[in-house]
């Protein structure tokens, strides 16, 4: 299953070195995170040692080897929302969430993450789950962001 | 392909689609805007266009009304029956949804009126709020192309190159290289018999700077012109944009353009009949804020860690794939189109003595007026600050400007009247950058914003070279303690040794440059680093392990009535009291997450 995929992803680039980032990527938008399997399969099919396959994988933030929450919070630690507040809403996700920043929760419904600027800076801070932004969040508002997610 | 719609129309709304106003519904108003003008029979007189950021994010969601350029604002859902029937049926504007400055009366009905439009002047984001930026024909009809069809049969490559030099033209990614300069190295460079490149840098990582998505988002075929000029002038025949994967918006604004200037023979085989051959691939970040930098751009680009190597050779000379390439960052290729059309006397009468034409500025923060503007060089940072931005929220006191991001650095109230350009900036210790400008007020501590950008700087340093990434650890360990009430005495000689040792001997521009906020805050900051050592206090109370949290039991009762909103909101458990009794903080439990003093509503909580 995973194999066809991979194939499918690949064959839409040039089979070379250069396409390996772009192939990553739509492989972790399609899984959500890079399986193991995945990665052999890229290996294999673009003529890349493993090493290397690895070497971008952790190198790039985009990339991540667990999977990620059904519903993944990023939230926004730019300038605009520092000075704004980010760090303890961040704190307040923690809290609420029983996660810490780069963790996914037990029943994989939650991630917690941090961004560096998602350009929404006029709605500082700003906290994004899944494709929803949230703006002017404050860490009394965290509990009611969450509620719209849960079970 | 879409043709254009020739249908005349009595109105143009233009709602703006930028990604802050569509986090606030603009897409819900466009829909209830078209729903209620069908039902109002308007359809064949009022047209409903999404248009690309208009700038004026902190108003969101954003309509103006074209022809007479009126501004509405905040709108929700429930305003726009009214607002269809009073103004688009029976022409009668409705005040109540208009700009109304903070402390004023009396609503600004006429966007070119209001102080955060007045000041600035469009060349980069000439069309914003203008097309609708997935229509290539609206780019057309204002003037698009125009200057590509000018270079491509009235003018030589050398001229094209000639009149870039002359504009003045700077590179507005942050090195603020001549762009004309850079063309004529890479059009001189021997190819050995292979291609020429042409870059567009859109990994816009500085946080607290969103122009280059702005104008990606807005109006991607002044980019895609821009880059076919640069292509001509020197040579290339392939190019490539980078682009964060975190704006997909933009990448797929752009994704459309490419497509629709391919469908037009803007772009693929003998463009416009010239004999000329280019395209434009688009090439999707993959979150490394290194990657900003040049040849660590390239490398990613080729497939490659985004790693920087030394300088020289320079991209002009060995560049993709060791290719002669030229690389300019969106806002600068956004210009080149103008100053083709308009002429290099034309743009270099706008701007200073050596920084010509306009700049954009994402202005953020402790700021009333939140949003990206575009001005002239050499407007005084109080212009921007106070007129455009509309000063700081909540009466509170004006601390210092932050510009140039990461590699920038603070600038005091004091230099408010500093007028802006290359050269200024980089003379009080900061630079331009990319264009962030985060405004700090009184309630902003500075040792805690240096600690921020070397935490920055630490996460996203490759990591190749020593200095960066064993530096920014100890500078950043050394900020860390100090915000913790744990700073030694000697803490600022060591902060300041470290500092110029990066700025010698990193690799790249990334670790030069991040030593910057630290430098600048102590240079003009000092007195708040010693504080936070000697008496472990932290002046703006955002170190949080130094505050201490109290609730005047006198307030709470008398004032508050003991409403229990912090002991409800304490997820530590450390208030004890109830409805109708005076709290207290259990200081043993106090996790000082301050969220009692954010929600208290009587100013009972205290913070020391």
């Amino acid at each position: 299953m995973t194999q066809e995929i991979i194939t499918e992803i690949i064959g839409k680039y040039e089979p070379d070195q250069s396409s390996l980032i772009a192939v990553l990527q739509d492989v972790q938008e399609h899984f959500g995170y890079l399986p193991k399997d995945a990665l052999t399969d890229v290996s294999k099919e673009l003529d890349v040692p493993l090493s290397r396959v690895l070497s971008l994988a952790t190198f790039y933030s985009a990339f991540s080897l667990q999977p990620k929450g059904k519903h993944p919070v990023h939230v926004c630690m730019g300038t605009a929302c520092h000075v704004r507040g980010a760090q303890p809403v961040l704190e307040a996700f923690e809290r609420e969430l029983g996660i810490k920043d780069g963790e996914t929760s037990e029943d994989l419904e939650f991630s917690l993450d941090t961004v560096r600027c998602v350009g929404c800076c006029g709605l500082a801070p700003v906290v994004m789950v899944g494709e929803d932004v949230h703006g002017k969040i404050s860490q009394s508002k965290v509990s009611r962001v969450t509620k719209k997610y849960k079970k | 392909m879409e043709k254009a719609n020739e249908k005349a129309y009595r109105l143009h709304l233009m709602v703006c689609a930028g990604t802050a106003c569509v986090s606030n519904n603009s897409f819900g108003i466009k829909d209830a805007l078209e729903k209620e003008i069908n039902k109002q029979g308007l359809e064949d007189e009022v047209l409903v266009v999404t248009t690309g950021c208009n700038g004026f994010c902190e108003r969101g969601p954003l309509l103006v009304v074209q022809p007479g350029n009126v501004f509405y604002q905040q709108l929700e859902e429930k305003d726009i029956p009214h607002l269809v029937e009073e103004h688009f049926l029976k022409g009668r504007p409705v005040k109540k949804l208009m700009y109304k400055p903070p402390k004023e009366k009396s609503p600004i009905p006429i966007l070119s009126d209001i102080n955060f439009f007045k000041k600035q002047v469009l060349i980069a984001l000439r069309n914003r709020g203008l097309i609708d930026p997935e229509k290539i024909d609206e780019y057309i009809a204002r003037d698009g192309y125009s200057a590509l069809a000018k270079a491509l049969t009235e003018m030589e490559p050398k001229q094209i190159i000639n009149e870039v030099k002359d504009s003045g033209l700077r590179g507005r990614g942050g090195g603020g290289f001549p762009t004309g300069l850079k063309w004529e190295f890479v059009s001189k460079s021997s190819t050995n018999g292979q291609e020429r490149y042409i870059v567009c840098n859109g990994d816009e990582g500085d946080p607290g700077a969103f122009m280059d998505r702005s104008i990606l988002e807005a109006d991607p075929h002044a980019v895609i012109e821009g880059m076919i000029i640069g292509a001509k002038a020197i040579g290339a025949s392939k190019g490539f944009v980078y682009v964060r994967n975190e704006y997909p918006l933009a990448v797929s604004r752009l994704i459309k353009a490419l497509e629709q200037a391919r469908g037009y023979g803007l772009l693929g085989k003998d463009i416009l009949g010239s004999g000329f051959d280019f395209d434009i691939k688009i090439v999707r970040g993959a979150g490394a804020f290194v990657c900003g930098e040049e040849t660590a751009l390239m490398a990613s680009i080729e497939g490659r860690l985004g790693e920087p190597r030394p300088r020289p050779p320079y991209p002009a000379e060995k560049g993709l794939w060791d290719n002669p390439t030229c690389i300019n960052n969106v806002e600068t290729w956004a210009n080149v189109p103008v100053i083709i059309n308009r002429s290099a006397d034309w743009y270099s009468n706008i701007g200073t003595k050596t920084s010509k034409g306009t700049k954009v500025f994402s202005l953020v923060g402790k700021i009333n007026n939140t949003g990206l503007v575009e001005v002239p060089m050499g407007i005084t940072l109080r212009e921007i600050i106070e007129d455009i931005g509309g000063g700081i929220p909540d009466g509170k006191k004006f601390k210092a400007v932050q510009t140039g991001g990461p590699s920038g650095g603070c600038i005091p109230a004091k230099n408010i009247d500093l007028p802006i350009d290359y050269e200024s900036l980089t003379e009080v210790g900061s630079m331009m950058g990319s264009g962030g400008m985060v405004v700090m007020d009184e309630d902003t501590c500075m040792v805690d914003v240096a600690k921020y950008f070397i935490s920055f700087t630490q996460n996203e340093s490759c990591g190749k070279c020593t200095p960066c990434r064993e530096g920014t650890k100890a500078m950043y360990e050394i900020l860390d303690r100090i915000t913790k009430g744990e700073g030694k005495e000697e803490d600022i000689d060591l902060l300041e040794d470290l500092a110029k040792s990066i700025k010698d001997s990193a690799l790249c521009g990334l670790g030069n440059t991040a030593p910057n906020p630290v430098l600048t805050t102590l240079k003009y900051f000092k007195d708040e680093y010693e504080i936070h050592i000697k008496e472990k206090k932290c002046p703006a109370h955002v170190c949080r392990e130094l505050n201490t949290y109290t609730i005047d039991e006198k307030t709470c009762l008398d004032v508050g009535h003991g409403c229990d909103l912090c002991r409800k909101n304490c997820s530590a458990n450390a208030i004890s009291g109830e409805t109708k009794t005076a709290h207290q903080v259990i200081q043993e439990k106090c996790i000082k997450c301050g969220v009692c003093y954010d929600v208290c509503r009587f100013d009972a909580v205290k913070v020391k």
